[in-house]
Order: C-alpha cells, then sequence, then structure tokens
C-alpha cells in the first residue's frame, strides 16, 4: 500500500473522519477524552485511531503520563497538491477559457 | 516565551521525505537551502545553544515586497538556538517580525526532529504557540487565502518535493 491508499483509506471511514473533525476543533487530546464524545468502546477507537496513526494523519505525543493526539494535516495537504489542485485548475481554466470566448460573440 | 506545553497552542506536523536525515538537516539548516522552499529566506544558524539567529529575506523576496507597496524587514524571523543534534534534533526559540502583530506576540517555541524511517525519513515539526495566535493563525495555513501562504503544511510539502525531485511545487 503507497501512502495515498493509507490516506485514502482512513479518510473512506466516517468515524475516522469524525475523529479528525474533533482534534481539527481542539488539538492534542487524549484517547479518554476522544472516547467521551464517541458512542463506541474503547477498543474500536483505538482501532480507529491506529489506522489514522497509520496513515499519518494522527502523530501521538507524550505529554507526562498521558498520550495526546495531534492532528498532522501534512497528508491531506499532500493529497490535495497531487489530486484536488491539478484537476480544479484545469476546471477552473476551462471555464475561464469558455468565458472569454462567449464574450468575444457579438 | 514559555516553556509550558499546552495542547490546544500545538501544532504537530509530520512528513516522509525520500531522502537522508543529513539532506532534511541542511535544507532546514543552510541558507543556499533554506532560501528554495516554502516563504523562502536565508537563515543562517551558529548551531551552539544559546546562539541567536535570523533570517533575512531574499531579493527576491524584497522585490516583491516592493511591488505590493510593503516594505519587507531586513530580519524576518529571528530567535535561540536551545538545542542542535545534527542530523537528528533541533530546537528553537522562533519569532516572526513580518508582522507588527505577530512581533509584539514574541517567541514561540519550535522543534524539528529527524529520523530514519524505512528507507526515508521521518521530519516531525511541533510549534508551541502559547500567547501567539495570530502566528498560530498564520503557520496553520488558514490564513492562505489572503496570501499568507499554507504555513507549515505547505512549507513541507515543498520541502519534500525539493528534496525528492530537485524541483519545489511553483517549479
Amino acid at each position: 500500500m503507497t501512502d495515498d491508499d493509507r490516506v485514502f483509506k482512513a479518510l473512506a471511514d466516517p468515524t475516522r473522519r469524525f475523529l479528525l473533525d474533533l482534534l481539527f476543533a481542539r488539538d492534542g487530546r487524549t484517547l479518554t477524552e476522544l472516547e467521551s464524545e464517541l458512542d463506541m468502546t474503547r477498543f474500536g477507537v483505538m482501532k480507529h485511531l491506529r489506522v489514522l496513526e497509520e496513515a499519518g494523519l494522527v502523530v501521538p505525543r507524550k505529554s507526562g503520563r498521558e498520550k495526546l493526539h495531534f492532528l498532522n494535516p501534512v497528508p491531506i495537504r499532500l493529497i490535495h497538491d497531487r489530486w484536488i489542485d491539478k484537476y480544479t485548475e484545469r476546471h477552473v481554466s476551462a471555464l475561464v477559457t469558455l468565458k472569454a470566448d462567449l464574450e468575444k460573440e457579438p | 516565551m514559555t516553556s509550558q506545553q499546552s495542547p490546544e497552542t500545538t501544532q504537530v506536523y509530520r512528513i516522509y521525505i525520500k531522502a537522508t536525515p543529513e539532506q532534511v538537516w541542511a535544507a532546514i539548516t543552510e541558507p543556499e537551502w533554506t532560501d528554495r522552499y516554502g516563504y523562502g529566506g536565508l537563515t543562517d544558524y551558529d548551531l551552539r545553544p544559546g546562539a541567536t539567529f535570523r533570517t533575512r529575506p531574499s531579493e527576491s523576496m524584497k522585490a516583491s515586497g516592493a511591488e505590493q507597496g510593503y516594505e519587507i524587514p531586513e530580519v524576518i524571523i529571528d530567535g535561540e538556538v536551545l538545542e542542535a543534534d545534527p542530523p537528528r534534533r533541533l530546537v528553537l526559540t522562533w519569532r516572526m517580525l513580518m508582522d507588527p502583530e505577530t512581533t509584539a506576540e514574541g517567541f514561540t517555541r519550535l522543534s524539528y526532529d529527524i529520523a530514519p524511517a524505512g528507507g526515508a525519513t521521518r521530519l516531525t515539526v511541533v510549534h508551541e504557540l502559547a500567547g501567539a495566535p495570530k502566528l498560530a493563525s498564520m503557520v496553520s495555513g488558514a490564513v492562505e487565502d489572503e496570501g499568507a501562504g499554507g504555513g507549515w503544511s505547505w512549507i513541507l510539502s515543498d520541502l519534500k518535493s525539493l528534496l525528492e525531485t530537485g524541483k519545489t511545487l511553483a517549479q
């Protein structure tokens, strides 16, 4: 599996997207905090966090006795640069050309 | 500067780069490299704890600032080296001088951790931004649409591109 595959796979699950949204709203949370927001067993949340960690979307850091989870936006940025920009730019430039062509007509 | 690490004001960025730890270290610490990706700028480090560092704008940065009617200061970032362990770890205090508000927010704490990872190198940037909300928003890329650049995600993505392909994203 490539890095991109791991990111797409991690993002393909609604619970994992929800976990990322939670960290986006407030970063650096413990498993207990994240678990309290979900109707799921601790084990289930841990499994999802592991997939997110393997995709590099979540980076754990020790702070004293606690393990805090941080959102790492870089893999999404790489996907964006690689996949999204490329296609949206083309659409936008096609529309710009269309507009210019249409406006040239008398 | 604050030494207290608060999770809500700490930002963590991690990227894997197909390069050696030494190459990544050079790209972070040598001015020939620092000017080639992200926001650019020439940083010259004296890599001893307690030494101060300054990032100067490149000529092209000054020129584009002047074009927009904005005078880029002679020093755009300054700080102090807290820890330097090439090619593994660099910890700095870090203040952004491009903007009066970020200047007033004072020094933040920035660390680079570099580790080999299965034929590639793992670079982790931790930016502790307590008391620096303006800078936090800038480095998070939240104000990218206003022309402030994409923050750390963009810098690291550009660094990866440069080290792996010899070209930055804009090239």
